[in-house]
């Protein structure tokens, strides 16, 4: 490994990656909605290079919390499937799978992506919960870019289910009305760190070999919605603040993929 | 007067169908099957080492599928995510419908883990899993002796019919007849039911589900043609 890492390092010295992108390169990008027309109220497919993920939403009918009686809520949940990579095995979420759920959730959740009042049917007694979920289908750099894109395709792609005259909702008919949504997107950017470098969208070997990364969900106008730094090397606060830059410089670009 | 199908399928018809290999880079065989609206993706990791160690088997390479429905592919609320008693059940009977096919005689020690993830469902997908999970073992070079080739049969009513969807696997007072073959030999490695038939209409059902795998393995042969060209020894 840090033999690898030495390598990665001086070909990085010369502002070269193994794959031959810059430093601040995506991999190709894409965005395909309705991959689940038919079972989830939303869904999407985002493929970042060779990573692909997929998510989808379901609404439920549900009791608001007693702090919060005239609000919806959301759910996010990241499942680590062994699917997508031989390193990951069956079995209760690992902690990296709980640390992106809880970005993306952060991310949408903060900037009130989701219009959480207009989510209420009947303040105290009746609101709509949105649950999404994620899965990788391949893993081949970080996922948590790729994971939080297609969480707001998935919301984007949703459509409110029908309820009938009891009030129960009947998941066979979809209405042509959309989820209440922010008009400004939160998307979201990990910067990764090796030596003094900074660089965006990892493949799996870089991802691996990278000392620290930091995660920036950022919205149109360029303010911050989450943050969440990772690895275990530091940063200096002059490194946090190139990082974010490049992030939000980046999220504008991949914004225009939805 | 007779059940016809809501979507107007004839008794024999099959659903619209698609596959394809190779859509997991990561994964060393991988397919996805698609059949009306249930889409199947599988992925095969291995042979590689078996751990725990008491696990394996000093004879011969160990089969391990694991059926998942992803959270939002149910037809009503939410799936919740991890192992149910269904899907343990599924994961098991899919092994066993596989095994008559497979040769892991060289891959002591090991095991050949088949992962199956369900997109979206629509009833049959328990086989639509098998169908996939078969291809992708193809695709992964494992020694096999022929492709598995599975289809949900049934009864409505007075009608028995081949690929059964959700509202006719919800019909009241229904037979649901999984059943999955290995058409060069002509034998039957899955068979599950439930509901009550009598044994000439299960006789019928068995032949009519023979000749639906008949034209469900042209589609799967068909997927790995397009990746391999045309190696593939026809039926």
């Amino acid at each position: 490994m840090s033999v690898l890492r030495h390598h990665l390092l001086k070909v990085f010295e010369q502002g070269r990656r193994f794959d031959g992108r810059g430093f601040e390169d995506y991999r190709n990008i894409s965005v395909e909605y309705g991959v689940s027309p038919r079972s989830a109220e939303g869904s999407a497919r985002v493929k970042i290079g060779n990573t692909e993920v997929v998510a989808g939403v379901k609404m439920e009918l549900t009791t608001p919390y007693p702090d919060t009686p005239h609000k919806g809520g959301i759910v996010v949940n990241v499942e680590l499937l062994p699917l997508s990579h031989s390193r990951f095995e069956p079995g209760p979420p690992s902690i990296d799978s709980i640390e992106l759920s809880r970005v993306v959730d952060r991310g949408i959740r903060e900037c009130q992506y989701v219009d959480f009042e207009k989510l209420c049917l009947e303040s105290g007694v009746k609101v709509w919960n949105v649950l999404i979920d994620i899965y990788p289908l391949n893993v081949d750099g970080h996922l948590f870019d790729a994971a939080a894109l297609a969480a707001v395709a998935a919301l984007r792609d949703t459509k409110f289910p029908h309820l009938n005259k009891e009030g129960m909702v009947d998941y066979t008919q979809k209405t042509t009305k959309s989820l209440p949504l922010q008009k400004k997107i939160p998307v979201a950017c990990t910067v990764l760190k090796l030596g003094k470098h900074l660089f965006v969208d990892p493949d799996y070997e870089e991802f691996s070999l990278s000392d620290a990364r930091l995660s920036v969900c950022s919205l149109d106008d360029g303010n911050l919605c989450a943050l969440q730094k990772g690895g275990d090397v530091s940063f200096s606060p002059d490194e946090i603040l190139l990082a974010i830059d490049l992030a939000v410089k980046k999220a504008k670009e991949l914004r225009k993929q939805l | 007067m007779a059940y016809k199908r809501e979507d107007g399928r004839k008794n024999t018809e099959l659903r619209p169908m698609s596959a394809q290999v190779g859509v997991i880079p990561n994964a060393d065989g991988s397919a996805r099957f698609q059949i009306g609206h249930t889409i199947a993706i599988a992925a095969v990791y291995g042979p590689r080492e078996l751990h725990p160690q008491f696990l394996q088997d000093p004879m011969k390479g160990v089969l391990r599928c694991n059926y998942n429905m992803m959270a939002f592919s149910g037809s009503g609320d939410r799936v919740r995510p991890g192992p149910s008693r269904r899907s343990k059940e599924i994961s098991l009977i899919m092994e066993k419908s596989l095994l008559p096919v497979l040769d892991l005689s060289k891959y002591a020690g090991s095991v050949v883990d088949v992962f199956v993830e369900l997109l979206q469902t629509d009833a049959g997908t328990r086989c639509a899993a098998i169908t996939a999970a078969s291809m992708a073992l193809a695709d992964a070079g494992i020694p096999m002796k022929d492709l598995v080739t599975a289809v949900a049969c049934g009864r409505v009513e007075d009608q028995l019919i081949v690929d059964v969807d959700y509202l006719e696997d919800s019909h009241e007072g229904g037979v649901d007849l999984p059943m999955a073959m290995s058409m060069n030999s002509d034998e039957i490695t899955l068979l599950q039911m439930d509901g009550v038939l009598d044994s000439k209409s299960l006789k019928k059902l068995l032949e009519m589900g023979k000749e639906a795998c008949l034209t469900i393995k042209k589609v799967q042969l068909d997927a790995l043609k397009k990746k391999y060209g045309t190696g593939v020894v026809e039926v």
